[in-house]
């Protein structure tokens, strides 16, 4: 049991034909976590006890013929999703020790389906961030190099992927936190549309951007994870009640004839010339399997990341004010209310998010409200309906996920805006709502690079079938950190 | 637009953070960046535009006005920094 990073489907074929048990495959996760975790930093908590009993209680399912498709496979949160029982922080001083008394419902959905967690990914704290430099517990390290960032937010479940240590975890994405450090990581990250999966149990960030996400080895990995948390929940009004569709059957569909829109802007000043070029030779591939390359425009791509960061810090003030010292999270001493709220925040919570909090205030405050936060929610429908105009002329939209590949940790900490550019490409998805992934599609000076594909609201299915194919043809998907396969 | 210390002191103060007066500077600087590059949105025409507060249309769904919670208050208060008798405990706030 040493072959590294097997995808869900072989664990799943495995366990289906009786050649390994639950038990052996999350024993293994746990070894290559405790080997490779003090080094890596992608792991806040591992929960071993409860990681063996769910993988007994899910081998003994399978004695009983009473086996899913994912019962037995390991896999991590990411620690923004709370676990019953298990400590669940954000990678933030302000819940350090803060144990959820209930499931999110992703969480509950999947240990329902039989999967084991074996513990909870690091993150940019409260998921603010695009390096995971913002975390109280340290940054995780890329796994292709040391010296560079996985990406954030979600980079622990990013690198946890990339090194071998699970073969899938969640994420979260408000305005590229799966896609980006998937593409910096050489993983496939998912954002499903928004109201796809439920966000109940899922710590608020922005709320009207966030969405849970799945980040694999392979878009079937994906599909086959998004059918079980995908649905309407009862417990978040925005999840949609629309039917969830067969994802697998979905995989196969020819892209022959269908027709992929790549925007001109995408490759104008900002976007490294060899990562254009691995994005030029994965739209090659799609010409190969009979797929149409059409150009189309954003004219107002760069109004993105500004609108976002109005609506995205407007939001995340409002959803953090309810840190306060008074019924969770960290409490600092003090004689009055007043300081009791003010010094338990400023103390809870790190520099990005009190940055944030602060300009999400100013955005919302008297005098400032129609100026910024009504323009950029007007900007933010002007990006939707581009986008929207796009998708009358081609299924699908293509191109890269991030400018650059993974930059040295520390390179753009002084300067938030340069920090903020790393979101470029990623949060027009979150603006519209679109699902988008992001692939691996090359290599850049020996570190991965990302095609990102953009689809239409609830067209998730299109999304992971495009990118399905995309890696039957292709083996960038398989390249792993040092070279291991 | 410029952001002043008096700005940054008002806007913590509605945000309820304390900040120290040795990082009030950093915040000048670093906030007014982040304003700056927000300002960018003023050359976009969206006159014609209604604000977009959300990615789908979708009206509030409604259920049927049961109770389908439990009480779960002393579980809840497990998280609580300080509690007495079911209640939560803050400085006084009333003379």
């Amino acid at each position: 049991m040493s072959d590294s990073r097997l995808t869900v489907m072989e664990m799943a074929r495995r366990l289906q034909a009786g050649e390994v048990s639950s038990r052996e495959l999350t024993a293994d996760c746990l070894s290559r976590i405790q080997a490779q975790n003090p080094a890596l930093n992608a792991f806040i908590a591992v929960s071993e006890a409860e990681a063996l009993a769910a993988a007994d209680a899910a081998d003994a399912r399978r004695r009983a013929g009473d086996a899913g498709p994912l019962t037995g496979i390991p896999m991590a949160h990411k620690d923004i999703f709370c676990t019953a029982g298990v400590a669940t922080t954000c990678a933030s001083r302000m819940l350090e020790g803060f144990v959820p008394p209930y499931d999110a419902t992703v969480v509950a959905r999947l240990a329902a389906a039989g999967v084991v967690c074996v513990g909870k990914t690091n993150m940019d704290e409260f998921a603010m961030g695009s390096s995971n430099e913002t975390s109280y517990f340290g940054p995780v390290l890329n796994p292709w190099d040391h010296a560079r960032s996985p990406g954030g937010s979600s980079g622990g479940s990013a690198a946890a992927v990339a090194a071998g240590l699970v073969p899938l975890a969640t994420g979260t994405d408000t305005g590229g936190s799966v896609r980006q450090p998937a593409a910096l990581c050489g993983i496939t990250g998912f954002k499903p549309s928004y109201g796809r999966v439920s966000r109940y149990g899922m710590i608020a960030f922005a709320s009207s951007l966030d969405q849970a996400g799945l980040m694999a080895l392979t878009a079937a990995d994906i599909a086959a994870f998004l059918q079980v948390i995908a649905g309407a929940d009862e417990r978040d009004s925005t999840c949609a009640d629309t039917p969830v569709p067969d994802y697998a059957a979905a995989l196969e569909t020819a892209v022959t004839g269908k027709t992929i829109g790549v925007p001109g802007e995408y490759f104008d000043a900002g976007l490294d010339p060899d990562y254009a070029a691995a994005v030029n030779a994965a739209l090659d591939i799609y010409r190969e399997l009979g797929a149409t390359i059409k150009p189309v425009s954003l004219p107002n791509l760069a109004l993105a990341v500004p609108a976002y960061y109005v609506v995205c810090p407007a939001e995340a003030s409002s959803n953090l004010a309810r840190f306060d010292g008074v019924r969770f999270g960290h409490r600092a001493a003090a004689d009055d209310i007043e300081s009791l709220y003010k010094r338990s925040r400023s103390e809870g919570f790190g520099e990005e998010v009190q940055r944030r909090i602060m300009t999400g205030t100013y955005v919302l405050s008297a005098g400032y409200y129609d100026a910024y936060y009504l323009k950029a929610q007007r900007v933010r429908q002007l990006i939707s309906d581009d986008l929207q105009r796009c998708f009358e002329d081609v299924d699908i939209i293509a191109g890269p996920t991030t400018p650059t590949p993974a930059f040295e940790l520390g390179a753009k900490t002084s300067d938030p805006v340069q920090m903020y550019l790393n979101d470029t490409y990623t949060v027009s998805a979150n603006l519209a709502g679109l699902p988008a992934i992001s692939l691996p599609c090359g290599l850049v000076g020996g570190l991965p690079a990302g095609l990102q594909l953009i689809g239409p609201h609830m067209a998730d299915a299109t999304v992971l079938n495009f990118a399905h194919v995309y890696q039957q043809a292709t083996e960038w998907h398989l390249q792993a950190p040092g070279g291991a396969a | 637009m410029t952001i002043t210390r008096t700005d940054i002191e008002y806007v913590a103060h509605l945000a309820r953070l304390e900040i120290d007066p040795a990082e009030l500077d950093g915040y000048v600087s670093k906030l007014g960046r982040i304003m700056d590059f927000i300002d960018t949105l003023e050359q976009a025409d969206t006159d014609s535009l209604q604000p977009m507060a959300h990615p789908q249309e979708m009206a509030q769904r409604l259920r049927p006005d049961q109770v389908t919670e439990t009480d779960r208050r002393d579980e809840y208060q497990r998280n609580a920094p300080e509690t007495a008798d079911g209640l939560y405990i803050v400085p006084r706030v009333v003379e």
